[in-house]
């Protein structure tokens, strides 16, 4: 089912479907904002961090006599002091362990070594530079398979059971119905391709201020926290400290893209340091020290085939995998899931055999892998099957679009159960697809594209028709730690009629402040300026898990729709006592109940509202305010078709994008304008991605690309111009009908700019150019395929 | 940003200035823009103990055309350079290189005088001004000089003043005829240093052959260097499509760029190549005009 989404709700009230602007901009944009570095308290002292040059060594001495002797330094911190505390390793959020500080050896080169703790931050670091190691060099390993090979030194000697460098060895689907889908194929299509390592680099590094009471034992941490609840659980695991003591407090937040999600050593010793010392700490990292050692996404060793038959029916996919870890397997991810979500990689088209299996490894480099919009690796399985897609089509003779069309799950088969074990909610690919490639005019541009070619001109035309899987959990399959991934909403209606909505989940600059009211607007008619909406405090919110995976629509949005729902009930009771009729005799419009038959008998919601504290039928509580925690019946699905033209300089390999239409089914949108945002972030990280994005390492474990001259985000000059549009396929379980959109386009577009690329070239023999496609890549494809 | 500590001191005369970094000597460093030299502070890998800011001399600003030269002042911007008529006027291959240096943030405080001193390999406008045949004007509180470009940059971040001098203005001069120049930039993003860039510059004569002619390349050897084979080769032809081509494959060989991050040694040198061929084109385009 395709509608359109018109508001039911007037301006005034401004719910579901208004572009309202954000609440939030107010303070953002007059500089107003409360970051962790705005935090100053009293008597505080800072942080800094000593870090390895080095990528794999043993330590063999740590000398801190001539930085503890300056003055201003009034503490360093090693991994020793930290052991007598039983603080030097942690647990992960996917259940390794990780060196808080390094005891034994350092595993990558950025890893934290000591601390210095001084009276400002000028001396904290000038103090850092006296701390001297002696390191004693060991053999480096920057490949996952690499790590896997015979006699590779291992890297986490420090675990008892740990004789190699895997880290887990993970499948999914159905080895032997593949492998029969093969055997039958007429024609079998394969690509090998890396994802290469990138960083969410949001504009705010990360940090903390650390505020342990020494009388009370209450310890506050400001931190830069995408999930500050089970952040706040993590905290009591590794410090033991009471829970009800700890109190995290994610302040507004400058970006996260899944950098803010792991728990990160300058984090703990930071507090640890408070604990110690007795005053409050501050931690703020540099961007290089950002770019180097916290979170980053992909570097994903990728191979994939499609079993077709000669009709270009796909029969099958046979996909493996190879992950870089780092040094710590230290990403969040749903416990029964090793490798997130890859597993979607059987993407929008229907066939019954899959089979999936991913190996992941223990490098020299920074931990990390699940980040940066990729809702649990489904970026890099999106990026595969389209790319496999783009290709089959080649093989086979047809064009890319018609060999989709072909092979799409059909409106009529959602809910969809796919081979690897989803079950698809709702969609339609079709529809998608034949809106982007009219808005392109796709034929037209299939003719200038040959016209192109005469004149030696490469022109390419790449599409990309994604389906997402965003809004774990379902608490049947999807856990961190153990930890549930429901989440919740308190919504409290003050007599005035004005309301507090208070959340499990952390705003990054996704506009949380506004949407969530927007959906309490919708579901109370309460004007959506008079709700206030508070997150990040775990003293004044309800548990949750926290805003990454595109999740906090599809789970804490239905927490809100249902707990609105709940109070609506018990309002409509209030209503009726008012009213003196029967609760079924009412009727509900946005912001009133009225007597069905006589229309301006009516009270408002805020009469309600007041009623609630004044004048309470007998046998009824009072108050109007509840908790709702939310368990959502199935992620959702959000989709779209993405179309990309590129014209290639065949002399040089430098490429330049002509268009970019982007169609995007996100089920309904609650405000549009912001839905929009989200997705043109989305395809300008997409085609960073594409086009210049990526953190190497030479072979010594040194990383190339530790801040933003060489490691390169685009700004608006480079950045396309895209040209969006919509079709809404409402989520049939989700309260309000909205599936998550947060990483939809970093998640589809890739592959759409690639096979752009690929597309000028498909004609010379070329399939595959790894990401980034820097100039000299694509002039080498060029070289090469002339060569033959 | 936490540099080392640092004295700073910002002198409202050239004399004033001269005088400090006389007496400083070593490790004193002139401030300009600081769009190169803060950042190193930064990243720690410059530690000056004494910082001479310059911008609060008057007087420095200057650009206009005198005794057949073009002439730049010490704290002109980048940025002043792309709104000069004067410039536009008077040489093509500046105007074209301006609006490609850094992005339009860095261009608002960081001086030419200021990167051609630093001599950054990597920078645009030593290219130009080598391709432009530009002369340095030092100064110190002894006096004067006049450096031939060619003599200024003398390596990988060197250049050729004496300690206690300044770079009081850079100065090109004016097309002896009919002239025209460009600057062609590969580079990853905007604000990105080059991969791989080329200056360019003909003049032709009263027979319409070419009288002089300047090419300089960025990125790919370990100072910006000049291709003065491929120069030779065509002073005295009649342009032709022939013969830039022979001049771009001269170029290229003049290029020894490294493989990394930004692409291979092979492609960079093809590159050198299709931009110089393509940079002459625009040149000649612009003299002819
Ligand atoms: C993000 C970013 C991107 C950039 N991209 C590019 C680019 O694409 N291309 C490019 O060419 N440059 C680029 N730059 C560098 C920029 O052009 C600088 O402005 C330039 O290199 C230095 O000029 P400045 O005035 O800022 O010098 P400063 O940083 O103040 O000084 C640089 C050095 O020159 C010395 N110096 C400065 N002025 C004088 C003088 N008058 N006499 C003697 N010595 C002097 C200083 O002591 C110092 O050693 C970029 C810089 C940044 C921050």
């Amino acid at each position: 089912m395709t509608t359109t989404s018109h508001p039911k709700t007037p301006p005034e009230i401004g719910g579901i479907g208004h572009s309202i602007r954000r609440h939030e901009d107010a303070r953002f944009i007059q500089g107003a904002g409360n970051y962790v570095d705005d935090i100053e308290l009293k008597g505080m002292l800072h942080m800094a961090i000593l870090r390895s040059p080095v990528a794999h060594a043993k330590i063999l001495s740590i000398d801190t006599s001539e930085a503890e002797a300056m003055d201003g330094v009034v503490a360093v911190v090693t991994g020793e002091l930290m052991a007598q505390h039983n603080l030097a390793w942690m647990p992960t959020l996917s259940g390794d362990t990780q060196a808080v500080l390094a005891t034994d050896k350092v595993r990558f080169q950025g890893q934290e070594v000591a601390a210095v703790i001084a009276t400002d931050s000028y001396i904290a670091r000038d103090a850092v530079s006296m701390i001297f190691v002696d390191y004693e060099e060991l053999p480096v390993i920057t490949d996952p398979r690499q790590a896997m090979a015979e006699g590779a030194v291992v890297i986490r000697d420090d675990k008892e059971d740990q004789t190699d460098n895997l880290v887990y060895d993970w499948e999914s689907g159905d080895k032997d119905l593949t492998d029969r889908a093969f055997a039958e194929a007429d024609k079998v299509v394969s690509i090998e391709t890396h994802y290469p390592r990138s960083h969410p680099s949001p504009l705010e590094t990360c940090g903390a201020v650390a505020d342990v009471d020494p009388i009370t034992g209450q310890v506050t941490v400001y931190m830069t926290s995408q999930a500050p609840h089970a952040h706040r659980t993590v905290f009591a695991l590794v410090t033991g400290l009471p829970e009800q003591n700890i109190r995290i407090i994610s302040p507004d937040i400058g970006g996260g893209f899944g950098n803010k999600v792991p728990v990160y050593p300058g984090y703990v010793i930071a507090t640890a340091a408070s604990l110690l010392i007795g005053k409050p700490v501050k931690w703020v990292e540099s961007r290089t020290e950002n770019l180097i050692s916290t979170g980053f996404a992909r570097d994903y060793h990728m191979k994939g085939e499609l079993a077709l038959n000669s009709e270009g029916r796909i029969l099958g996919l046979r996909s493996e995998i190879w992950s870089d870890q780092g040094a710590f397997f230290s990403d969040a991810q749903p416990t029964k899931f090793k490798a997130g979500l890859f597993h979607i990689v059987t993407g929008s088209y229907d066939y019954p055999a899959a089979h999936v299996i991913a190996h992941g490894a223990y490098t020299n480099k920074a931990p990390g892998g699940v980040a940066y919009r990729c809702s649990f690796r489904v970026t890099e399985a999106s990026y595969l099957i389209e790319r496999l897609v783009q290709n089959a089509a080649y093989e086979i003779g047809m064009d890319p679009a018609e060999f989709r069309s072909l092979n799409f799950i059909k409106p009529e088969q959602f809910p969809y159960h796919s081979p690897t074990g989803f079950v698809y909610d709702s969609g339609d690919y079709e529809a998608a697809m034949r809106k982007a490639l009219g808005i392109a005019k796709y034929e037209e541009l299939r003719e200038e594209q040959k016209a192109a070619r005469e004149e030696g001109r490469l022109i390419g035309l790449g599409l990309a028709s994604f389906t997402e899987v965003v809004g774990a959990g379902g608490s049947d399959e999807y856990d961190i730690l153990g930890l549930k991934m429901f989440d919740s909403a308190e919504l409290r209606i003050h007599p005035t009629g004005k309301a507090i909505l208070k959340l499990g989940v952390r705003s990054q600059g996704q506009g949380h402040e506004t949407t969530f009211a927007q959906i309490v607007a919708e579901e109370l008619g309460i004007p959506v300026g008079d709700i206030k909406v508070v997150e990040g405090d775990t003293d004044n919110t309800p548990y949750g898990l926290g805003t990454y995976a595109s999740r906090s629509t599809p789970v804490a949005g239905a927490a809100t729709a249902v707990i609105s729902r709940m109070l609506r009930e018990k309002a409509r009771k209030i209503a009726a006592h008012l009213m003196e009729a029967s609760p079924d005799d009412l009727e509900w419009e946005p912001g009133k109940f009225s007597v069905a038959g006589s229309p301006d008998k009516f009270v408002t919601i805020q009469d309600v509202a007041f009623a609630a504290y004044t004048n309470m039928p007998p046998d009824t509580e009072y108050g109007l305010e509840g908790v709702h925690y939310y368990d959502p019946p199935n992620m959702t699905y959000p989709f779209g078709t993405y179309v990309v033209v590129v014209e290639v300089d065949p002399e040089t390999g430098v490429w330049n994008v002509d268009r970019m239409v982007a169609v995007d089914d996100c089920g309904v949108r609650i405000n549009p304008m912001i839905v929009e945002g989200q997705i043109q972030g989305g395809l300008t990280e997409g085609f960073a991605a594409a086009a210049m994005q990526w953190i190497t390492f030479d072979e010594d474990g040194n990383c190339i690309g530790s801040n933003f001259m060489d490691y390169l985000v685009p700004t608006a000059w480079e950045t396309p111009r895209f040209e969006l549009d919509e079709t809404v396929t409402p989520s049939p379980h989700h309260p309000i009908g909205a599936k998550g959109v947060g990483e939809s386009a970093t998640v589809g577009s890739p592959a759409a700019y690639v096979n752009a690329v690929i597309d000028a070239l498909a004609h010379l023999g070329v399939r595959n150019i790894d990401m980034p496609l820097l100039p000299d890549r694509v002039w080498s494809a060029i070289q090469d395929a002339k060569k033959g | 940003m936490f540099p080392p500590a640092f004295a700073y001191s910002a002198p409202e005369s050239l004399d004033e200035a001269l005088a400090t970094l006389t007496n400083e000597g070593e490790s004193a460093r002139v401030l300009a823009g600081g769009q190169s030299l803060i950042p190193m502070m930064k990243l720690r890998l410059a530690s000056p103990a004494h910082l001479v800011d310059i911008n609060n001399i008057p007087g420095l600003d200057y650009i206009d055309a005198a005794n057949g030269y073009l002439r730049i002042g010490a704290l002109v911007r980048h940025n002043d350079i792309v709104n000069s008529e004067l410039v536009t006027a008077h040489n093509g291959a500046i105007a074209s290189a301006a609006p490609w240096v850094a992005d339009p943030l860095v261009r608002n405080r960081g001086t030419l005088c200021g990167s051609v001193a630093h001599c950054d390999p990597e920078g645009d406008w030593n290219s130009v001004m080598l391709a432009a045949r530009a002369q340095v004007v030092a100064q110190s509180t002894s006096g004067e000089r006049v450096i031939a470009i060619d003599d200024f940059v003398v390596d990988f971040f060197t250049n050729s003043l004496e300690p206690g001098e300044i770079v009081k203005e850079v100065r090109v001069p004016k097309y002896a005829g009919r002239g025209g120049g460009a600057y062609l930039k590969l580079e990853r993003k905007i604000g990105d240093y080059a991969t791989v860039a080329v200056a360019t510059q003909l003049q032709l004569g009263e027979d319409g052959k070419i009288s002089e002619a300047g090419i300089a390349l960025t990125a790919v050897n370990n100072k910006n260097t000049r291709a003065i084979a491929a120069e030779r080769a065509l002073v005295g032809e009649e342009p032709s499509d022939e013969i830039f081509k022979e001049a771009a494959a001269l170029a290229a060989q003049a290029a020894e760029p490294e493989s990394n991050v930004r692409g291979t040694a092979e492609w960079k040198r093809n590159v050198v190549s299709v931009y110089t061929r393509r940079g002459l084109e625009a040149s000649l385009a612009q003299a002819r005009a």
